[in-house]
């Protein structure tokens, strides 16, 4: 594993190569394995600073950094923006300048505009691991995604993934998707004609329907989130027009039953809308098993990333 | 310069040898051993093999990966250690344990082995069995039971060669790096 190149940020997916991918969902498996002790705790970050950026609410994805620093026995610091200056009006730069004299040794960030954690990484020797930026990334996601994936099916190569929703506002469908076309997974997408972007067809399957979708034979339905916050402009009627139109109901779920898919949902879920109360119950749903998976990934994350103010530079 | 000082057959009499000497301390003690990764394992899984063989007896063998217990993290030459799952299929709490490795050096390696297999519970006892010694600790632990002590300098390496891991026969061998031989 030598010839991995040192990286100090993780802001895509699109820059990693098999090599960093493989190296990170490798490590990631015995960082799970702790989870199993009693002692849950490993020393490797101890003395380390990691702050948690977060201008975007986020419960889950915030938590999960955090707990995965704990694991690695780092010092964790918490800035929200309700509780921070950005809201007395400091600007970003000087927010870093900030952050920068606290030598933190690795800064998670999240942010409602694209390429803000790319702008923080340019401007601090910390390293930066985005945790969510506009429409652009969210490579954490991914990685955990994958991760199940390759838990439920080692050998993943050429197995069918259907994402199910809003496309064009997802990050995570942006980011997965990359992800698993790097590994060889097949990836489909079926939503509504308004919330799928055309521009992102170039190794992406569009399928139009449920019966589309069941004739694919994906291995893994994917769902992702309704983004109530996000519509403002109107892309579907109405929430119960989507659900009768796109939910994964006990109708599609008997179906997916019989094909033995494996259900996926980044979370938090909105029942009644994407899913239902009976789909929650599924026997094959992975949804716990991608909260777990993500704390392992992102101590997998900070243990390969090379902040610049380390021992030797 | 390689010397070979180990060959398989004194490799084989070696572990017999550290067999007895480890039921012989403590026989009405709960053992367990634990190998710490790779070639602490293929030692432990020998001598327990050996000790199936001697007296019809299981002694379950664990693994242990202590990457993330060193106390070098970040510095060059370990920048991307491949982690390993640990094993330890058993309770430890309150037994016996006995460590295996191949070689002590620094004591740097146990050390974070004994972090690490503290956090998987409270043994009753904890001991170190190695097949080499070779000095030049850093650390003060040292082994209860090793079959060869080697005087070494920093300069040199021993290295441990078993059929299992490296497809080859068992060998122990000292190197002496070249910029010892130009000066």
């Amino acid at each position: 594993m030598s010839e991995l190149k040192p990286r100090k940020d993780l802001l895509d997916i699109e820059s990693l190569d098999l090599s960093e991918i493989e190296y990170v969902l490798s490590n990631a498996v015995p960082f799970k394995q702790l989870f199993q002790r009693s002692v849950k705790k490993v020393p490797t970050l101890r003395g380390k600073t990691v702050l948690n950026l977060f201008y975007e609410p986020s419960t889950r994805t915030s938590s999960s950094f955090e707990v995965a620093a704990h694991r690695l026995s780092a010092d964790v610091t918490n800035f929200t923006v309700s509780s921070s200056s950005v809201v007395k009006g400091e600007s970003l730069l000087d927010t870093i300048e900030t952050l920068q004299a606290m030598r933190s040794d690795y800064i998670v960030i999240r942010h409602k505009a694209a390429g803000v954690p790319g702008i923080v990484a340019q401007h601090t020797k910390a390293s930066v691991v985005n945790a969510g930026d506009g429409f652009h990334a969210h490579p954490t996601q991914a990685l955990l995604d994958a991760m199940t994936v390759r838990e439920v099916f080692p050998e993943h190569q050429g197995r069918r993934v259907v994402i199910v929703g809003d496309i064009l506002h997802s990050r995570v469908a942006r980011s997965t998707s990359t992800l698993f076309h790097k590994l060889g997974i097949e990836v489909a997408y079926f939503g509504p004609g308004t919330l799928v972007p055309a521009e992102r067809h170039d190794f992406l399957r569009r399928l139009m329907s449920w019966e589309e979708v069941f004739d694919w034979k994906p291995d893994v339905i994917y769902l992702l989130r309704v983004q109530l916050e996000r519509q403002e402009g109107a892309f579907f009627p109405s929430i119960a027009e989507y659900h009768k139109m796109y939910g994964l109901n006990s109708l599609r779920l008997d179906r997916l039953r019989q094909m033995g898919s494996w259900l996926m949902h980044p979370g938090p879920v909105n029942r009644g809308v994407e899913i239902t109360d009976e789909a929650m119950r599924y026997e094959r749903s992975l949804i716990s098993t991608q909260v777990e998976n993500g704390i392992a990934v992102r101590m997998a994350v900070l243990h390969w990333l090379k902040p610049e103010n380390g021992v030797d530079s | 310069m390689v010397k070979e000082i180990f060959g398989p057959q004194e490799i084989e009499d070696g572990i017999e040898e550290l067999a007895q000497s480890i039921i012989a301390n403590f026989p009405d003690e709960d053992v367990v051993f634990v190998g710490l990764r790779t070639r602490g394992v293929t030692l432990a899984k020998r001598v327990a093999a050996t000790l199936q063989k001697n007296r019809h007896t299981d002694y379950p063998v664990g693994t242990l990966d202590i990457s993330l217990y060193r106390d070098d993290f970040g510095h060059r030459g370990r920048e991307f250690p491949s982690l390993e799952t640990s094993e330890l299929p058993f309770e430890i709490d309150g037994k016996r344990v006995v460590l295996f490795d191949e070689v002590i050096y620094t004591g740097r390696t146990i050390r974070a082995a004994l972090e690490g297999l503290i956090d998987y519970g409270r043994p009753a006892r904890i001991e170190l069995a190695v097949l080499v010694d070779r000095g030049l600790r850093e650390i003060p632990i040292q082994p209860d039971y090793f079959v060869l002590r080697l005087d070494t300098t920093a300069l040199e390496y021993v290295k441990v060669r078993f059929r299992e891991d490296d497809d080859q026969e068992d060998s122990v061998v000292l190197e002496s790096s070249k910029s010892e031989l130009e000066a």
